[in-house]
């Protein structure tokens, strides 16, 4: 069914009926998400459920098993190669180590999209770098190498590079994954703040609760390869589904563990 | 018996899997070259680094061979009272043979390594997944520049190669056993002939293409194999992986080339 909030909003992205297997491992189990345009929507869930394996199909990295995602009117699961770098002209995106160019330093790395893409010169090149780099406070940085930088720093050179091109459609694999509490804040901030000037659509994968319960218009939980819930960040933490409520309140796994099959299953018959 | 039966099949699998992978790499080169707009500048980059930085290398490596080989032809052709044949037996097996494959083999330890390190790298570190997200094809922006200088590189390194290897052997047989300069020179001249400097040519530059594209298919095509799941160790496991592959194909090919342009 969906959800009332997401029929309020156009859809940026959608996702129906998506499997994922690695080998005989099944990853995703039939996931249905509808991404509205110009909010955030952030996927959260534990450990191992999916999260970037989604994702890496949303980028069209990856191909699904079965399942179709729809970007922009798009069928990115049987688009051409060329139809899909139409769609990715359109979309930014910060992996979650940053996988920034080490051979070129921060400006070479922002400018990168705008050189391939665009016939501007090199003044306005210029320009427009050094308008992101300030957007994300790492102006005074310019110079320096992609192995110069702190793990902050180059997140939100990542973010940067993200936006050079004015996406209308910005990814995020993890951002706040290994930030101090300053500057993970910081960084949400800024996602925010994209939404509201530049009104992307932002995606964000994350497992951190308190950044995603601050930025998210929407937040979609996976677990066991499927959608456990989807709302806004209310309904969410009123939620009544266990895995949920789990989550929410960081409560251990309940395991209901068979003393002698245990046994068994760490010595094997030979005891 | 299954098991190894089912050993042999998966390897013999896995090396199709690469040799496709390869090829399609060829292909892939070859469309982006048919492909506005050209851009030099990486190509430019990677012949420096390709050429440029190798060439004390080959410059060492030109200078000995020249002279092991004027020493062994000497001390051989002095048996038969033939030493007036030193200059042309240099420079035959130089420009029709050792001068392309040594090349090509040393271009390959120092420049073919270095390219499927980096690309394997930039595959696990989610550098090339950037790229594709960018919609920049990383075949064109990575793979074509370093195939091009590759081509280009090797044929230029081995006419290097083959004239520092021509002066050690001139150096070993009159400065050091005293074989009459003319003769030298005049054998030299008399025997080498236009095919012989074509069948170099023609050899340096496929082995130049060959290292080239084996490498990078290593490294790029690192996460579909086993290695990708490696790291660090998988990046290790294909450079070992695409040199011995690429000097084993040098060599062999080298075979076929000689076999069909003789």
């Amino acid at each position: 069914m969906t959800d009332p909030y997401v029929q309020a909003h156009s859809t940026a992205i959608s996702v129906r009926d998506l499997v994922v297997n690695y080998g005989e491992r099944n990853i995703l189990n039939g996931i249905n998400l509808e991404i509205p345009a110009g909010q955030i929507m952030v996927i959260m869930g534990g450990s191992g459920v999916g999260k970037s394996t989604l994702l890496r199909c949303i980028l069209g990295l990856k191909k699904p098993t079965a399942g179709s995602i729809h970007m922009l009117g798009t069928d990115i699961t049987t688009a051409s190669t060329r139809e899909m770098y139409r769609i990715r002209k359109k979309m930014g995106v910060a992996f979650q180590g940053g996988a920034l160019f080490s051979s070129m330093s921060v400006a070479e790395n922002i400018q990168l999209p705008l050189r391939e893409h665009t016939q501007l010169d090199e003044k306005t090149i210029q320009i427009m770098t050094r308008i992101k780099l300030d957007m994300v406070n790492m102006l005074p940085h310019e110079h320096l190498m992609p192995a110069e930088l702190s793990g902050g720093m180059i997140k939100r050179t990542a973010l940067a590079r993200a936006i050079i091109m004015d996406p209308k459609l910005l990814f995020f694999d993890e951002p706040s994954a290994g930030l101090d509490p300053i500057t993970s804040a910081d960084l949400d901030a800024l996602i925010i703040m994209l939404k509201t000037i530049m009104n992307m659509t932002i995606v964000v994968v994350t497992h951190e609760l308190e950044s995603a319960l601050k930025i998210a218009d929407h937040i979609a939980i996976l677990g066991d390869g499927r959608v456990l819930e989807t709302g806004t960040p209310q309904q969410i933490r009123l939620s009544q589904t266990t895995a949920v409520q789990n989550m929410l309140n960081r409560k251990p796994r309940e395991t209901v563990v068979d003393p002698e099959a245990h046994l068994k299953l760490l010595v094997g018959n030979n005891y | 018996m299954q098991k190894t039966l089912e050993k042999i099949g998966a390897s013999t699998i896995s090396v199709l899997e690469d040799a496709g992978r390869t090829f399609n790499l060829l292909l892939l080169v070859i469309w982006h070259l048919l492909q506005p707009p050209y851009k030099f500048y990486p190509i430019i980059r990677q012949i420096y680094f390709i050429g440029a930085r190798s060439l004390t290398l080959i410059i060492i490596s030109g200078i000995t061979i020249g002279m092991v080989l004027g020493l062994q032809f000497y001390s051989i052709l002095e048996r038969f009272g033939s030493v007036n044949l030193l200059g042309s037996g240099v420079a035959l097996s130089v420009i029709r043979e050792l001068g392309p494959v040594m090349t090509a083999l040393m271009v390959v330890g120092r420049a073919g390594s270095s390219m499927t390190a980096e690309l394997g790298i930039m595959r696990t570190s989610e550098q090339v997944d950037a790229m594709e997200c960018m919609a920049i094809s990383p075949d064109k922006f990575l793979v074509a520049p370093k195939v091009i200088a590759g081509m280009l590189s090797v044929p230029l390194l081995t006419a290097v190669f083959d004239f520092v290897a021509l002066l050690g052997g001139y150096f070993v047989g009159v400065f050091m056993f005293n074989v009459a300069e003319g003769s030298y020179m005049n054998g030299m001249i008399d025997a080498v002939v236009w095919s012989d400097v074509r069948l170099g040519l023609i050899k340096s530059i496929f082995f130049g293409v060959l290292f080239s594209l084996i490498c990078c298919s290593k490294g790029y095509y690192m996460h579909l194999g086993k290695a990708g799941s490696l790291g660090a160790e998988g990046v290790s496991f294909v450079t070992t992986d695409a040199v011995v592959l690429s000097s084993i194909a040098i060599l062999f090919s080298d075979f076929l080339i000689g076999s069909l342009l003789q």
